[in-house]
């Protein structure tokens, strides 16, 4: 992975995003594999590891007692800052935080988007050349989001490399040079997000019919043009096909449609969304993990 | 070097907690108080009145400090359990700091302890016969002892699977080791193997030896322990304590280094 690259592990709950993450961090021993750190060796410096790693956990460990200052006053002095030194990076980052107006307040009072926040500020107190954010935005809101955002952008203008874990395939697509998809602790599928949706096929046309009735004729167009088997959904009165040519097969299609007086709803062609990438490849959708899933089919493309 | 600096770092941290919780003093503050209070004037009648309550003081002292035990099995199983244990653990310091953090903040809980027991005892009409010099020796043995039992709650902080277990198994095991010790009565009158026991407890050679240090006798009916580290209380006491420090350390550390939770 080199300097200033976002990788991010794209994966369901109970994927395996922790798990790595905390092998990777030293907290847990892997049962197997290598893996480096700036160049420190997992198993044989771990030390030199921690030294050159931020970790922002899933679970904001903050110390809820502790004010935010004081908080990072003590990562800081246990990163090897002197005490001057650990004030002045700790008032830097609270400033940077916008966490400078609650800077003397104990954590424990600080709102949950606070102490993400603090707890981010603490990965990046001793200015590590690699930063561990696990799902750095689940619970935050929009703003909260946005801001956690705009620092991992600045993190890499900086040079620093991210290794971001997610469940949010928009975040992930935003943010990340490359993706991992894991699922059920193995990485499926790795690229950049266009190389991913690539691989799930190109652009996708999709209609949405007035009446049911018309579904069928919609679906029939759309074998026509498109370059794969339509799916439809009745209950949203929609269909969708993979097509090659989303122009000519939109012109095709809509004509089609017209001559024999079907009510077009809504039309759109568009690329796929990592959500589709993440069915294609896991079978199952990002959120649900149910047993319920197993019935869909588990497509074989693995790059 | 780094690690006597980390350690502070840590057992700073804990002491802003321990002064935000005050609650937490209970053990360590108030439970004193009332051990003085109910050994000196429910049994302290029975034992030999004032003679009694002057021999009482030392064994308050002793069990006092290894009840403080509980206070480092709880911080311990606490900072593991919020998560805390995990940010110490992705950063670049010693392993041994973390620990060291915390015998060392609950030694400063044991002196405040100290000092309100010795309060106590002088209103109770406990006094210092001996010198300054041997006073101060007492006190350092005192704490040395405490320093070392706190690494015995260490270990039972690090390998409690959840915090209550930490609470009943740190407090558990301080009854018959307080009990079972000349702390509060005389051996002689025990059993043979619980004699045995208590003979050898570094409890009884702590309370023994502070006791000579003090210049505090026995009570006319109740007759001072014998046997070698009866008669080298002060050296038995302080081997024990190292001893103890040397091994339950070795034993937070390998705890520490198997926590893999999750």
């Amino acid at each position: 992975m080199p300097a200033g690259h976002v990788l991010a592990l794209l994966g369901p709950n109970g994927a395996g995003k922790t798990t790595a993450v905390r092998a990777i961090t030293t907290l847990s021993r892997p049962d197997s594999g290598t893996v480096e750190v700036a160049g420190h060796d997992l198993r044989r410096d771990p030390g030199g590891v921690r030294g050159s790693l931020g970790l922002s956990g899933q679970y904001a460990a903050v110390d809820e007692r502790l004010t935010g200052h004081e908080n990072l006053r003590m990562v800081a002095m246990l990163y090897g800052m002197g005490r001057k030194e650990a004030r002045r990076r700790s008032w830097e980052l609270l400033r940077r935080f916008r966490l400078d107006d609650v800077a003397h307040r104990r954590a424990g009072r600080y709102s949950g988007g606070m102490r993400r926040r603090l707890d981010l500020a603490g990965a990046l107190i001793a200015d590590p050349s690699v930063v561990v954010l696990d799902e750095p935005t689940t619970g935050l809101d929009p703003r909260g989001r946005m801001d956690t955002w705009d620092v991992i952008g600045e993190l890499v203008a900086g040079g620093t490399s991210v290794l971001l874990t997610t469940q949010y395939l928009e975040e992930a697509d935003q943010l990340a040079d490359s993706i991992a998809v894991i699922d059920r602790g193995d990485v499926i599928a790795r690229g950049t997000a266009d190389e991913l949706k690539t691989c799930v096929g190109g652009e996708r046309l999709e209609l949405v019919v007035e009446h049911p009735a018309d579904l069928e004729t919609a679906r029939a167009a759309l074998l026509v043009s498109g370059s794969g088997p339509p799916d439809s959904d009745p209950q949203a009165r929609r269909v969708r096909a993979a097509v090659t040519n989303g122009r000519k097969a939109l012109g095709n299609v809509l004509t089609a449609l017209d001559e024999q007086g079907v009510p077009v709803l809504d039309v759109a062609l568009c690329r796929p969304t990592l959500d589709d990438v993440f069915l294609e490849l896991t079978g199952h959708h990002t959120g649900d993990d149910g047993p319920d899933t197993g019935n869909v089919h588990r497509a074989e493309a693995r790059p | 070097m780094t690690l006597l600096r980390e350690g502070g770092v840590v057992a700073w941290r804990n002491l802003l907690n321990i002064r935000r919780n005050p609650g937490s003093l209970v053990t360590g503050v108030v439970q004193p108080v009332m051990f003085v209070l109910l050994l000196a004037y429910v049994f302290g009648g029975s034992l030999g009145g004032d003679a009694y309550r002057e021999f009482l003081v030392a064994g308050i002292l002793v069990q006092t400090l290894t009840f403080g035990t509980s206070l480092t099995a709880i911080g311990l199983a606490n900072d593991l359990h919020k998560g805390i244990v995990d940010r110490f653990r992705s950063l670049p310091m010693s392993r041994m700091a973390v620990i060291l953090g915390r015998t060392t903040s609950d030694l400063a809980v044991s002196a405040l302890s100290v000092v309100v027991i010795v309060v106590c005892g002088l209103l109770i009409g406990w006094r210092v016969n001996g010198t300054l010099t041997e006073a101060l020796a007492a006190f350092g043995l005192l704490l040395l002892f405490a320093f070392a039992v706190s690494w015995i709650g260490a270990v039972i902080g690090l390998t409690a699977r959840s915090v209550e277990v930490a609470q009943s198994l740190g407090l558990i095991w301080l009854f018959p080791v307080t009990f079972v010790s000349g702390a509060f009565v005389s051996i002689s009158a025990m059993p043979a193997p619980l004699a045995a026991v208590a003979e050898w407890n570094p409890v009884t050679a702590t309370a023994t030896a502070a006791r000579e240090l003090f210049g505090n006798a026995s009570p006319p009916g109740l007759a001072p322990p014998e046997g070698w580290p009866a008669e080298n209380a002060l050296l038995y006491s302080v081997l024990s304590s190292l001893a103890i420090i040397v091994l339950f350390a070795s034993l937070a550390l390998v705890q520490y280094r198997r926590i893999n939770r999750r």
